[in-house]
């Protein structure tokens, strides 16, 4: 089973955990629902939609209000750290939580004391802590955008708000800045970069570019990062490889984007609705061998 | 001034090679930035927060461009307030000119400024916000969910409602779009 871990954003929403169905454009969990903008309910609507086409159970949230000040962060946290260890999921992914390096080892310990070690990834919040923690190489994937990147890149930055090129992105460095991220272990096993290009790298470099089906409108529309996120997710459920999961997850939230036929007003909802056609398709040209013989 | 122009003037003002007038305040930290700004702003220095050039390695992403000749009142007034720059370089060669924070990408229908990392995107008729992308901060979704779908006038000014930098970049977005 796939865990999700991350916010939503309202202040008064409780802490809930269960599994996650969507419905009418809305993720319900615990007998509550969310509507699908971006943040985590867009990750988790989109692995929900990729789970479903894959034959997978629906992913199981832990969900907490918050705005951004940490304190619906913080009570997950420790939640987390009380309950996680008794779980068994073969994947689990954290988003946007405030980073808190210390409530963050304190919920790695819980992860290691699970039976089954599950496949961890990080995006957002949670892989600024990781970061921060110097637990990195701990972890499988890490979804940063290219400011994210120089965050990773810089071993001497104590906090993302000290780096220069987190704001300021630098698309051009990127090989470089995945090569220090490594080099510091600063990174996870495996990077998916999100950009107009989105990199697949590990430790040797950039393993595969993918940056088919450009739409120009796709740059205002908020929420696709974390949608990406949220297929290879569902994709790596199902025991597929880390890296071959982000070259199919990027590939699949491109095409879903192009089969939306967005304008910059295009809400993300509209795109998840096209991820199963896009899943489809890809996968097919997966199993026919052109979609490595397109990476090379 | 028509939208042209404007981007005709700024293109300009690009162009220009050196202005030994004036100077970048260079900062460790963005909320040492953000501080310095609000500080300057309120004594009434006409100053600007832009992105450093490429040739200054050290500081966070943003500087402060100031008129050189009042350096050491700035200074004194920085000092004051607990929110003392780095270093200061004057903008004597085209290396150490300051980047421009700003974007903007005309859809038609559609206007999207990006300020940094973070994306405004309204819809010209109705001023309407549309969309809100960019940034991972812990309070980016909070910021969209109050102000995608309202109008411009209307929406709460992510100075008010956000605590991060990536609230501070939106910020300038929405600034630079009410301007316009």
């Amino acid at each position: 089973m796939i865990g999700v871990v991350g916010t939503v954003p309202d202040r008064d929403f409780p802490l809930v955990t269960g599994e996650a169905s969507l419905k009418d454009n809305s993720i319900y969990i615990q007998g509550r629902n969310i509507p699908v903008n971006r943040g985590t309910p867009a990750l988790l609507a989109a692995t929900i939609k990729t789970a479903q086409v894959l034959e997978q159970d629906a992913p199981f949230g832990y969900l907490v209000g918050d705005v951004g000040l940490g304190h619906g962060s913080r009570r997950l946290y420790e939640y987390l750290s009380g309950h996680l260890g008794k779980r068994d999921f073969n994947v689990i992914v954290f988003h946007y939580l405030q980073p808190d390096v210390d409530w963050h080892n304190r919920v790695l310990f819980a992860v290691e004391e699970m039976e089954r070690r599950p496949v961890l990834i990080a995006d957002a919040g949670f892989m600024y802590a990781a970061k921060m923690s110097g637990q990195s190489p701990k972890y499988d994937l890490f979804t940063p955008d290219i400011g994210e990147l120089a965050f990773l890149a810089d071993e001497e930055a104590p906090h993302p708000f000290y780096t220069r090129g987190f704001i300021l992105h630098e698309e051009n460095r990127a090989p470089e800045l995945i090569a220090r991220a490594y080099k510091h272990k600063n990174a996870a096993r495996c990077l998916l970069v999100k950009g107009k290009q989105d990199l697949v790298a590990n430790k040797q470099g950039i393993i595969a570019t993918v940056d088919i089906y450009v739409e120009e409108a796709m740059e205002a529309i908020g929420g696709t990062g974390d949608t990406l996120t949220g297929i290879v997710t569902a994709l790596i459920g199902t025991g597929m490889e880390v890296a071959k999961a982000a070259i199919i997850a990027a590939r699949v939230n491109r095409l879903a984007g192009s089969y939306a036929k967005p304008t910059p007003a295009t809400q993300v909802m509209d795109i998840i609705q096209h991820i199963p056609t896009a899943l489809a398709k890809i996968l097919s040209e997966n199993e026919k061998g052109e979609l490595w013989a397109k990476q090379s | 001034m028509s939208f042209l122009g404007f981007l005709k003037s700024k293109k300009k003002k690009h162009k220009t090679l050196a202005d030994p007038d004036r100077g970048i305040l260079v900062f460790e930290h963005t909320s040492e930035v953000i501080k310095a700004e609000s500080v300057l702003k309120k004594a009434g220095w006409k100053i600007r927060v832009m992105g450093p050039p490429p040739e200054i390695r050290s500081g966070c992403d943003l500087v402060i461009e100031i008129p050189l000749i009042e350096e050491l009142n700035i200074l004194r007034s920085l000092e004051e307030a607990g929110a003392s720059p780095l270093e200061i370089v004057p903008v004597s060669s085209p290396l150490l000119q300051p980047v421009d924070l700003f974007q903007n990408k005309d859809f038609g229908k559609y206007l999207m400024i990006r300020a940094a990392n973070m994306k405004l995107t309204i819809e010209k008729e109705t001023e309407t916000i549309v969309n809100i992308s960019g940034g991972g901060c812990p309070d980016v979704p909070y910021l969209a969910s109050k102000m995608v779908g309202m109008s411009l006038n209307e929406a709460p000014s992510p100075r008010e409602i956000g605590h991060t930098l990536c609230g501070y970049a939106l910020q300038l977005a929405y600034e630079e779009m009410r301007r316009r």
